[in-house]
């Protein structure tokens, strides 16, 4: 038994705490600068064979899920919890006792403390007038008995606010179950949609098997949108959920704000531009409008309506086409060949066909896709602790008596506080009381 | 008037409320410090307002966004905050000798900002990730943290200059407030900073997971944000539960600082990682 003591007492000490708490800081150094997550090759490269080997052994090239950094979470989290364990069943006699019994001679031994003792020719202070003087205090004060039969006023503020540091520590534990649920009930991946086409099934990052949504999201269009520098302003991508052969909503998303559908999140990461390009012709006479994917310099039929179109020549920034030469052929009409800025729409007459021709380069958007059921969890906790360092550290468990006996013709008036920190600020609040009673007062 | 002249006079009123704390310590005359503290209140309104000037000539460039998104913008939000950060705890403590540790560090950040050549000043516009109000929260939660671990490593400083009753103590730091009470507030600006730092590390978190959808992503800068509150959490433990006070706090609130500045600074450019400021 006395082992288990032992132990039992090893993982509720605050130095095991210290310890944990330096070797999580010192040790997560190492990943800030051994890259994570390469290739094993790219270690022996850069490092040599032997300390490539020292880094697998010990899997420093994915430190933050090796078995060790786990091992020092978990020993941090069964610290938490025998700790609090250990101690919660005090703090909270500490705050469902019955604070107000006190003696009047332990009053009277408080830091805070004052006496006043007035002779039988002054008039004392009646029951009520004590009270009035707490409650004017702000606090609310309740009359009781001591074991003399004396008459006490107590009052306390703040006793919850013991729990403040079990709710932070509470907190961790809160987010790292919250992690831990992410992990194995969630997926991140990614996937690439080229305009026009659908999806359902996504790669995962873990290892890039694939994984079914369940529906299938669809590539509407994707849009850069940038500043007069040049600099990208937003990225977007106009994306349709479609379920069971039917198309349940569409959504425009952006950077910073994603589409969720049956708890999956899809986020805007990338795009790839394509050597493609995405025509939308209209038939003017008609209205009838179709729109078609068409490969750099090949020629393509629309057949219902005889029309034939193709880019011819391409102006392009980098990978983004910024415009590009239509030909465009109706029927026996000659061809008519014309330069478009990307993006812009065009109408174009030809013998007695009139078409309204947009022509954009195709591109694929680049989805971070998230299913993370954890992440509410984690967010409790992140509220929790916020919650709990407030209380923690601004607020304190403040207890005021006020004592009142008469003996031999002569009364007095015991003032007592007691705080369990932020000593100073307590001590003003007393001294503001201390001065009241000095007013009301004459010994 | 423009945003970058406002800013030029801060640094300037910055350096002279320095130097008026630096005299009050080295002379003993309180009408000195009277100065320093108006000194100190003036150029912080002319940050305000120069910081507020610079948010609508972006709104007149057609790519507003709040100031403080690069290097430059940050360090200078980070004097600010510190000078904030300052008249507070003197106002709360009256002891204005605490300026002399605290105020040059606002001033060497706006030195830094206005005279370094790595850090470019000019307004630009924002890439789509950092176009998100978690933006502002996270910022200037992480930088209201950072101010207080800088004070407190001033305040640690003092701690370390002062001897106790008895020993040969520099005539400079007799003016110092006692140990016991140097300890105290080194403490509690620690504990400010802590709490603050606990929600910028949050605001962070929930910034990262509406852009990419994860919360924590072990980047670099994440790392090291997460290694300095470890280190917090360490010496408020080692404070309250194991009695550790005076010396060894001292220099833990300097050390701790220092992880601040590596995070902030140093992992910009020794470093990669997801965080733009290094790019600025
Ligand atoms: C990252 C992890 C942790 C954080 C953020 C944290 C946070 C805190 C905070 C803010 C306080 C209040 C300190 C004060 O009032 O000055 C505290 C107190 C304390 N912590 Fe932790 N803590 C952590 C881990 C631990 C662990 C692992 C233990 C295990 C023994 C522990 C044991 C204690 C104890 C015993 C106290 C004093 C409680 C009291 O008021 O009686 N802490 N902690």
């Amino acid at each position: 038994m006395n082992v288990l003591n032992q132990i039992w007492d090893f993982f509720a000490s605050v130095k095991l705490a210290i310890f944990t708490l330096c070797t999580l800081a010192v040790t997560s150094i190492i990943g800030t600068v051994v890259p994570q997550g390469e290739p094993a090759a790219y270690y022996v490269q850069n490092y040599g064979i032997k300390l490539a080997r020292f880094i697998d052994v010990l899997d420093f090239s994915k430190m933050y899920y090796s078995w060790w950094f786990l091992g020092l979470l978990g020993l941090l989290s069964a610290n938490l919890i025998i700790c609090s364990i250990e101690r919660l069943p005090r703090v909270w006699r500490l705050i469902t006792a019955d604070n107000g019994d006190v003696a009047a001679e332990n009053l009277k031994k408080m830091t805070l403390s004052r006496t006043w003792t007035t002779t039988a020719d002054q008039p004392p202070l009646s029951g009520d007038q004590c009270r009035k003087l707490l409650e004017e205090a702000g606090w609310k004060p309740a009359a009781r008995k001591d074991r003399q039969g004396n008459l006490l006023f107590f009052s306390q503020k703040g006793r919850w606010s013991r729990l403040g540091v079990y709710f932070v520590h509470l907190s961790i534990l809160v987010i790292f179950l919250g992690a831990i649920v992410g992990h194995f009930t969630g997926f991140k991946g990614s996937i690439m949609i080229p305009e026009l086409n659908l999806a359902e099934k996504i790669f995962s990052s873990k290892n890039q098997s694939t994984i079914d949504l369940g529906f299938a999201i669809r590539c509407n269009s994707f849009a850069i949108d940038f500043y007069k520098n040049g600099m990208p302003k937003e990225y977007q991508s106009s994306l349709t959920v479609i379920e069971d052969g039917k198309e349940v909503f569409t959504k425009t998303i952006e950077v910073n704000s994603p589409l969720q559908y049956r708890g999956i999140t899809f986020y805007q990461s990338s795009y790839q531009g394509y050597k493609d390009f995405i025509f939308t012709i209209t038939d003017e006479s008609d209205g009838d409008a179709k729109t078609f994917s068409v490969p750099f310099q090949k020629q393509f039929t629309w057949q219902d309506k005889q029309v034939r179109f193709g880019v011819v020549n391409a102006e392009a920034l980098g990978q983004r086409v910024t415009r590009s030469k239509i030909w465009f052929k109706y029927g026996d009409s000659p061809a008519v060949s014309k330069w478009l800025d990307d993006n812009t729409t065009e109408v174009f007459d030809v013998g007695t066909g009139r078409f309204a021709v947009s022509v954009k380069q195709m591109y694929a958007t680049g989805l971070q896709v998230a299913k993370d059921p954890g992440v509410w969890i984690v967010y409790l906790g992140c509220l929790l602790m916020l919650l709990g360092l407030y209380m923690a550290f601004f607020m304190s468990h403040k207890k005021i008596w006020l004592h009142f006996s008469e003996k031999n013709h002569s009364s007095e008036l015991i003032l007592a506080g007691s705080v369990n920190k932020n000593r100073f600020s307590f001590t003003s609040q007393f001294e503001k009381i201390e001065e009241h009673i000095d007013k009301n007062v004459t010994t | 008037m423009e945003s970058s002249q406002l800013l030029g006079i801060t640094t300037l009123t910055y350096l002279l409320a320095t130097l008026l704390y630096v005299a009050l310590l080295v002379f003993k005359a309180p009408q000195l410090g009277k100065f320093a503290t108006v000194f100190t209140f003036i150029a912080w309104l002319v940050q305000t307002v120069g910081i507020g000037l610079r948010w609508v000539e972006s709104y007149q460039l057609g790519i507003g966004h709040a100031p403080l998104t690069n290097m430059y913008e940050s360090v200078v939000f980070f004097a600010w905050t510190i000078a904030i950060v300052y008249l507070i705890i003197e106002w709360k403590v009256k002891t204005k000798v605490i300026g002399a540790f605290a105020m040059p560090f606002a001033f060497l950040a706006m030195a830094y900002a206005s005279f370094s050549t790595d850090i470019s000043k000019t307004i630009s516009p924002l890439v789509p990730a950092l176009q998100s109000n978690w933006l502002i929260a996270h910022v200037v939660t992480c930088f209201v943290g950072y101010a207080a671990f800088a004070i407190a490593a001033g305040l640690g400083v003092m701690y370390l200059l002062k001897k106790d009753d008895g020993e040969k103590t520099s005539f400079l730091a007799t003016r110092f407030p006692e140990k016991r009470v140097l300890d105290d507030i080194t403490h509690k600006t620690m504990v400010f900073g802590f709490i603050w730092l606990s929600a910028g590390i949050i605001t962070g978190a929930v910034w990262a997971n509406s852009a990419w959808g994860t919360y924590w992503s072990w980047d670099p800068k994440e790392t090291w944000s997460l290694i300095t509150w470890f280190f917090y959490a360490l010496t408020l433990h080692a404070r309250y539960t194991r009695g550790w006070a005076g010396k060894p706090i001292a220099l833990l609130s300097i050390f701790g600082f220092i992880s601040v500045l590596f995070t902030y600074y140093g992992v910009n450019f020794l470093l990669s990682g997801l965080h733009s400021y290094g790019s600025g």
